[in-house]
């Protein structure tokens, strides 16, 4: 407060030297990709609610869906500041078409059976563990906090997903079964998420986001030990694999997810409760 | 619990819950649910009834390891107590010179 105006150890006025300046559309893109893919597995992840095995399991499946729909509204708020267009992350969410959207195709698939979730959110929350430990690092201080709070999230998430994983794996013959045909299921979704971009590249060199490769030994690694415990096989590399996720290029489910989470916010423009 | 439906019988036993809301308090008996293990009762248990912060520390018992008293026996357990005042402290009177009591 009583800093002397001229002091010419602080400013007011100029970012830190590793600050993300407002205004910066690589970190909004990098952001941006981050958010989609809490959002758009959140949508999933609520279709759950009533249709897992146990209402216990509603529950917690819920809880992953809203701690994931937490990390997307900070992320897209930010987004909307640092592409200098001022959009509310209700803006971003509801009013962007599907080519806007820059998440990858793991999250976006159609809800299918127990099995396939807990392999997906295996994938996913191992994938978003390694990302969030090395975003506390990030030159975006919002970005950094977010992954701070974000990470004891998805490290529970984690732990979830193992917990079944290894039940249904080392379960009955039948668990066993479908458990492994939700990892190859899921195989042709997994590489996507590591694909370095010319977005996350820039994003990395100027220390706001970090290379997606370079994630991808840690979560190999930790979900093949979940997988070996739980007596399962890690599926082979698949014949085909998604790919575009990042440049907005989506698969046919894409759409009516998008139709059914946006349609009553552009029904009612403006509407609130 | 006998009026559980005989198919939650087959699938997964019925724990009871007991959260501890802060230091220094005792866990208190908040509900039960169902969950095939210990370990995923444990976290049923903090996705179904801490998710308000309500709590620092979780115990799950399984329901059928709990040795419950039974209301037929209410009369002889619990009545005989109500007309034993000297079992109160109250009930005595301390003297004034009788030091650290």
């Amino acid at each position: 407060m009583n800093a002397p105006r001229s002091s010419p150890l602080r400013s007011d006025t100029s970012p830190g030297p590793h600050e993300a300046v407002v205004g910066d559309p690589v970190a909004a893109q990098y952001l941006q990709g981050l958010a989609d893919d809490a959002l758009v597995y959140a949508q999933r992840l609520g279709e759950w609610i009533s249709r897992a095995p146990q209402i216990e399991e509603d529950m917690a499946l819920a809880n992953v869906g809203l701690d994931l729909l937490g990390q997307a509204r900070a992320l897209l708020t930010r987004v909307g500041a640092l592409d200098g267009t001022g959009r509310s992350e209700d803006d971003l969410a509801y009013f962007r078409d599907e080519r806007e959207f820059r998440n990858v195709h793991l999250v976006e698939q159609e809800r299918a059976g127990f099995g396939f979730e807990m392999a997906r959110l295996l994938t996913f929350s191992t994938y978003q563990c390694e990302l969030y430990a090395a975003l506390c690092r990030s030159s975006d201080p919002v970005l950094s906090g977010v992954a701070e709070k974000a990470l004891k999230e998805v490290t529970y998430h984690r732990d979830h997903a193992t917990q079944w994983v290894v039940r249904l794996g080392d379960g009955t013959e039948e668990s066993h079964r479908r458990m492994q045909e939700g990892l190859e299921l899921t195989a042709p979704y997994v590489a996507e998420l590591f694909d370095d971009d010319e977005v996350s590249r820039a994003a990395a060199e100027a220390g706001v986001g970090v290379l997606p490769s370079s994630l991808r030994d840690a979560c190999t690694s930790h979900v093949t030990s979940v997988v070996e415990q739980a007596t399962l096989a890690m599926p082979a590399t698949p014949r085909w694999r998604a790919r575009g996720g990042r440049d907005g290029i989506h698969s046919r489910p894409m759409g009516y997810l998008l139709a059914e989470m946006q349609h009553i916010a552009r029904s009612h423009p403006g509407a609130s409760w | 619990m006998s009026e559980r439906a005989p198919e939650a019988e087959k699938s997964w036993p019925l724990w009871e819950v007991f959260v501890r809301g802060k230091r220094g308090l005792s866990h208190v008996h908040v509900g039960s649910l169902h969950a095939p293990d210990a370990a995923m009762a444990l976290r049923n248990a903090r996705d179904v009834y801490t998710r308000r912060q309500e709590g620092v520390s979780l115990w799950v018992v399984r329901a059928a390891d709990i040795m419950a008293s039974s209301p037929d026996e209410r009369d002889s357990f619990f009545d005989p107590a109500a007309d034993k005042v000297y079992r109160h402290p109250t009930f005595y009177d301390v003297p004034e010179d009788v030091e650290y009591l």
